[in-house]
């Protein structure tokens, strides 16, 4: 049988609001395998966004779904995790949700390390608003703000996550179509914050500024820069110039912040 | 042994005509027919998923 | 049996009178001067099971307890200017998702960081018009620490039956006083809690308006799966822009605070009745106002005090139909005239509105105000 996307989707909510050849979906179509792999109960899951394109995706997820204000999910999300544990809370965003206007939340959440798990939909564009370029894109690539050439350097959102303490990284591609609820399932299981950074395409807004001519050119971009971590340990600095990681960056056990709060109730309890 | 063919179902409601189906198809067994992706050559079909995989408008079901 | 009595802070008390209502969550980040709320909350909700958890800025803290309110959970938040200001687009998120939460923000100096130390009563426009686009607005300000506590309890009980956000106002003054606080027992005071739906999950809408202005608010994770969003949105919880649904949904979430004022507003009226000269205070300027009245009287002048208990709505009928029997209204206050401006609005031209406005971080003394009662022909 073909996999059953529709038990996961709230009815009569597609099409969905993306773009032809956004990967957007392609992602959500690996969220939910990835949720049905786990088993997760979806009575259960929260689904937290921000705003922008990949902001919109719990809007069809049949959970318990979350669309706040632009850049604010991890701090919503920590709020619905702390004040009920026992809830799976998933965050999705896009990368200037989460890293420009939501920085400050998402490093913190890395540092709490708390039990939650953060999809970045980085297709390294405000689409939304029309194509802004944003803390993602690449210095020199062209945004409808940065008609002459982008000025600024980009995030490496993966890294940040790592520096900032999170203790589960890995990066797909929206290319890797197989590779991504393989990912985000890891990433649920594992215990403590998550970040999962899906490389993923804006051919509306980014490809046609950039000389993609369509959204395969850029998904065979994504297919040529994407090195899995096992491979480039094999591969000279040289060989790696211009390539992107992908797999599971980082894992690394640490104590779970709503766990740690637990331990600190009993102890409130026992002094009172 | 006859080839027991999948079977490819194309939601042309949902299609949006990105043409990521028919590029990445290993094989060739679909087309573009107007502005939605159709089934060309199913004998073609080596079951590997990734037309469904890939759609990202939850257009195209594939049953092995 | 005694009732069990305390010399408290108005912020202990803001704190104390959180977890008589049953606040069971809160966020904050640490702001003068109302961090006492935030370390008493972090000392005692452990105890009973509470979170508590400082966040990395205010719109965090806003954030947090929103999404902690969806599951079920009481929550709150304390601030102060210039945190109230950070928290505006997500107070807006509160009103437009509708969702109970209190807001206990101390008002000091201003705008910006003003003076973090000195008292100011410069905030309670920004509790009404500081969140863009159109929204419903409740405020509370109370006058002492006895009334923080029990304010406290009221604002719970009524973010929890609007199912909004409500602010708690009072100045640094009657946030950092300490005074005898009597506990009511438990019981004493009424708690209200959200109203759940008593529809099966699959029937359930989050903002059903077959249940009245106010829906059925169900609980992240109790079987009920629903969507949340900050746009416009219809019954389902999902985002419109059909134009007569927006319009529809818009009036409701305002006409659920001012179709019940009466349920809401809490004034107290003392020796208005006969009064030429009308003092309409609140918070610790009132203590002060009531203080003039009293001298005014014994000096022959017809004074009287209206106490705004809160701020918004505000008890305009009640003030037009004062107007029409008054000489002058007197409205003194921690800043340039915010009060003064209310007044005028609502009583047609009636009376004149004398102000007394200070803005230098001291407060307004008797004196003054019985001096601007002098001034009233």
């Amino acid at each position: 049988m073909a996999f059953d996307y529709d038990k996961y989707i709230r009815p009569g909510k597609l099409p969905h609001i993306w773009c032809p050849g956004c990967g957007h979906g392609i992602v959500m179509k690996g969220l939910i395998r990835a949720i049905d792999t786990v088993g997760l109960d979806t009575k259960n899951t929260a689904i937290v966004s921000g705003i922008g394109c990949a902001s919109r995706l719990p809007g069809y997820m049949d959970c318990c779904t979350l669309h706040t204000a632009h850049g604010r999910a991890a701090a919503f999300a920590t709020g619905v995790k702390m004040a009920k544990p026992e809830m799976d809370v998933i965050l999705v965003g896009g990368d200037g949700d989460g890293t420009a206007i939501g920085g400050n939340h998402f490093i913190h959440a890395c540092r709490r390390n708390i039990n939650m798990t953060y999809i970045i939909l980085n297709n390294k564009i405000y689409g939304m608003t029309g194509g802004q370029f944003s803390p993602a894109t690449p210095t020199g690539a062209k945004a409808s703000t940065t008609p002459y050439g982008n000025p600024d350097p980009a995030f490496d959102i993966a890294k940040l996550a790592i520096g900032a303490g999170a203790t589960f990284v890995a990066r797909g591609t929206s290319f890797h179509a197989n590779q991504i609820d393989k990912l985000i399932a890891e990433a649920i299981q594992h215990k403590g914050f998550s970040v999962v950074e899906i490389l993923d395409d804006c051919p509306t807004t980014y490809g046609r500024r950039n000389k993609f001519k369509s959204v395969i050119e850029m998904m065979n971009h994504l297919k040529d820069i994407a090195v899995p971590v096992k491979a480039a340990e094999k591969m000279s600095p040289e060989q790696l110039e211009g390539k992107i990681l992908t797999g599971v960056l980082f894992k690394e056990e640490r104590p779970e912040y709503t766990s740690e709060y637990a331990k600190l109730i009993e102890r409130a309890k026992a002094a009172k | 042994m006859e080839k027991k063919l999948p079977t490819i179902e194309i939601i042309e409601k949902y299609c949006k005509g990105c043409h990521i189906c028919v590029e990445f198809c290993p094989t060739k067994v679909l087309e573009m027919q107007g502005f939605v992706a159709a089934v060309k050559n199913l004998d073609a079909c080596i079951k590997c998923m990734q037309c469904e995989l890939r759609c990202p408008d939850f257009a195209i079901k594939v049953t092995p | 049996m005694a009732k069990k009595v305390a010399f408290l802070q108005g912020n202990e008390a803001a704190a104390q009178g959180a977890l008589y209502a049953g606040c069971k969550f809160f966020a904050g980040y640490p702001i003068t001067p109302s961090t006492e709320v935030a370390e008493v909350m972090s000392a005692e909700l452990p105890k009973i099971g509470g979170k508590f958890i400082q966040m990395e800025d205010e719109i965090g803290a806003m954030a947090a307890i929103l999404g902690a309110s969806l599951t079920g959970t009481k929550v709150l938040t304390s601030t102060s200017g210039p945190g109230l200001s950070l928290k505006q687009e997500l107070i807006g998120y509160g009103c437009i998702a509708e969702i109970p939460a209190v807001i206990f923000n101390v008002m000091r100096g201003g705008p910006s960081t003003g003076m973090p130390t000195g008292p100011s009563q410069s905030d309670v426009m920004c509790a009404k018009w500081g969140t863009h686009g159109d929204h419903p607005a409740i405020c509370l300000v109370p006058a002492s620490v006895q009334e923080t506590y029990e304010e406290m309890v009221r604002a719970f009980n009524l973010a929890e039956k609007y199912r909004t956000p409500v602010m708690v106002m009072p100045d640094e003054i009657v946030a950092h006083m300490r005074e005898r606080i009597v506990f009511p027992e438990p019981g004493e005071l009424e708690v209200i809690n959200r109203t759940a739906p008593t529809v099966p999950p699959e029937q359930y809408k989050p903002y059903d308006t077959s249940f009245g202005d106010v829906p059925p608010l169900a609980a992240y994770g109790s079987g009920y799966k629903y969507h949340v969003t900050g746009l416009n949105k219809m019954q389902d919880g999902f985002p419109t822009t059909k134009a007569e649904i927006v319009q529809a949904e818009e009036e409701r979430q305002v006409r659920k605070v001012e179709a019940n004022k009466a349920d809401i507003m809490k004034w107290e009226e003392y020796l208005v009745d006969d009064a030429d000269i009308v003092v309409v205070a609140y918070g610790s300027t009132s203590r002060s106002a009531r203080f003039a009245v009293n001298e005014a009287r014994k000096n022959g002048l017809k004074a009287g005090l209206f106490r705004l208990q809160t701020f918004w709505p505000f008890p305009e009928e009640r003030l037009l139909e004062i107007s029409k029997k008054v000489k002058a209204f007197i409205t003194p206050e921690m800043n340039l005239g915010m009060c003064n401006g209310v007044v005028k609005g609502c009583i047609e031209g009636n009376a004149p509105v004398l102000g007394i406005f200070r803005v230098d971080g001291e407060p307004i003394n008797p004196g003054q105000i019985v001096d601007k009662m002098k001034e009233v022909k």
